[in-house]
């Protein structure tokens, strides 16, 4: 696999935030550079505060980065999400990049099979294929049945950590942000999940994540991401 | 990403006395997408979509609308005639208060059969039956069929003025602050609701709202509007999670977290 072109090539990177109300500027990235292939995956190697989650939202787009590329490639091409337009962003996000963030923002009264198939339904496969396929996963992710025609809303943390983790999955992106995915789930729950992203390492995915968890770290990453110290905006 | 925009805002502006209510506001919306407009009362957003819906004449600046037919038209130079024919047919408004948007004096399935008939339907038994079936669609008990409005509740009130704004299936729907007077509880049946339609239906939609949990839900897109003109504007989360314009930062750090 490390011979194959690269998915994600992330050129000179800077992002800071503004505060208008507090009159503060906050750097946090400045000068990233990354490169990742498929069935690669890229741990980020920083204690909190220096910026791992900001540089996960910022390759998905959910943050606007200051400076730099993230080139990324969609249907074939290398396109750069930073200058993205919204549409095209939207369609990278349906298509190529997947993001599991460390909390399932819950949608009023969906229940959780609905939720989890979405991301097919919404690529125009048939609603009862979605479904069928959303439950295999949670069937792997070993979310009992009878709650899957609830809406998550009253689930454990670990129960509505996992549909996540299946929503995000389903689609089959071939590269994934993963932000701490494992940080809510009991020992053989955090197994599953990781035996489940190393299989979709393994078969191509690439991946850029964040794991406390030094056992998780061993099992998933095959390299680290240094992030470096950050130096204080004037 | 080569398809062409079904709607098309090009520099809208619109003068009250010494008020600028709207000043110069362009924007694009493409099948399928919801663009939701937040702002707080008076930044000029209802007076927008009152003029794309063309109950609000602009003093300057097109609505250019794709046409089922294929022609695209600007709405703001249309004869009225010709305006109000094309709206009744294409376009769906939902109003904040369902009063305004349904006929209170007949009965809720008339209330979904007349834009029907309006649309050229004649067949009695085929249009009771669609009616029947649209009020199921919007989780309303077909055995209130003959109801009157009157008799139900705000948040069925709602969800029968979505029954006849979309029951034409419309390509493009305005909806102007749809769960704003409604009780939590309701509100969260009916974003469900709303967001299942449009998803299902693949319309377009332009939604008013002062609520940014209902534009992080619902809307595709976000822009920010103050005093009459778009302040930010980009993809929801993204607006929403790292808000770069003042104004917008005070929006979105004024909202409690539930």
């Amino acid at each position: 696999m490390s011979d194959a072109l690269p998915i994600l090539e992330v050129e000179g990177l800077a992002k800071s935030f503004t505060l208008h109300a507090q009159g503060v500027r906050l750097a946090v990235l400045d000068g990233i550079d990354l490169a990742l292939r498929p069935g690669e995956c890229v741990v980020l190697d920083a204690p909190s505060g220096r910026g791992k989650s900001t540089l996960l939202r910022a390759l998905y787009g959910n943050y606007r980065s200051d400076r730099g590329r993230i080139l990324i490639r969609h249907r074939g091409a290398m396109v750069d999400m930073a200058a993205a337009s919204p549409r095209l962003l939207l369609e990278i996000r349906r298509e190529t990049i997947g993001y599991v963030s460390q909390f399932l923002r819950v949608i009023p009264r969906v229940p959780t099979l609905d939720i989890v198939a979405e991301p097919l339904t919404s690529r125009g496969v048939a609603p009862i294929e979605a479904r069928r396929r959303a439950g295999a996963l949670l069937t792997a992710l070993a979310l009992p049945e009878r709650l899957w025609r609830l809406a998550p809303a009253t689930f454990s943390g670990g129960e509505q950590q996992r549909v996540n983790i299946a929503r995000a999955l389903i689609a089959a992106h071939p590269l994934l942000l993963l932000d701490e995915p494992t940080a809510s789930l009991d020992t053989e729950n955090a197994g599953r999940v990781l035996a489940l992203l190393a299989e979709r390492r393994d078969a191509g995915t690439a991946m850029v994540g964040i794991f406390h968890d030094p056992e998780a770290r061993r099992s998933i990453a095959t390299r680290l991401f240094p992030l470096p110290e950050r130096t204080l905006a004037a | 990403m080569s398809e062409l925009p079904l709607l098309d805002i090009d520099r809208m502006a619109k003068r009250y006395g010494e008020r600028q209510a709207v000043r110069g506001v362009s924007f694009a919306l493409w099948p399928g997408e919801v663009l939701a407009i937040v702002g707080e009362s008076g930044s000029g957003k209802t007076t927008l979509l009152n003029m794309i819906a063309g109950r609000v004449a602009p003093d300057a600046g097109a609505v250019r609308f794709r046409t089922a037919a294929g022609p695209v038209v600007d709405l703001a130079a249309l004869p009225e005639a010709d305006l109000r024919r094309l709206v009744r047919r294409e376009i769906g408004f939902v109003h904040q208060n369902p009063r305004d948007g349904l006929r209170l004096s007949v009965s809720a399935g008339a209330n979904i059969g007349e834009p029907i008939m309006a649309a050229g339907a004649r067949h009695y038994g085929s249009i009771r039956r669609a009616a029947a079936a649209w009020l199921e669609r919007v989780e309303i008990d077909p055995a209130r069929l003959d109801d009157l409005p009157a008799t139900f509740s705000g948040g069925m009130q709602q969800r029968l003025q979505i029954a006849r704004a979309l029951v034409t299936e419309p390509r493009l729907v305005l909806m102007d602050e749809p769960t704003g007077g409604l009780d939590v509880s309701v509100q969260a049946r009916l974003l469900d609701l709303l967001r299942r339609l449009v998803a299902d239906l693949g319309i377009s939609v332009v939604l008013v709202t002062h609520d940014l949990g209902v534009a992080r839900l619902l809307a595709h897109r976000l822009m920010v509007m103050q005093q009459g003109q778009v302040v930010e504007s980009g993809v929801t989360d993204q607006v929403l999670d790292d808000p770069h314009h003042p104004y917008t930062q005070l929006l979105v750090s004024s909202v409690l977290a539930a």
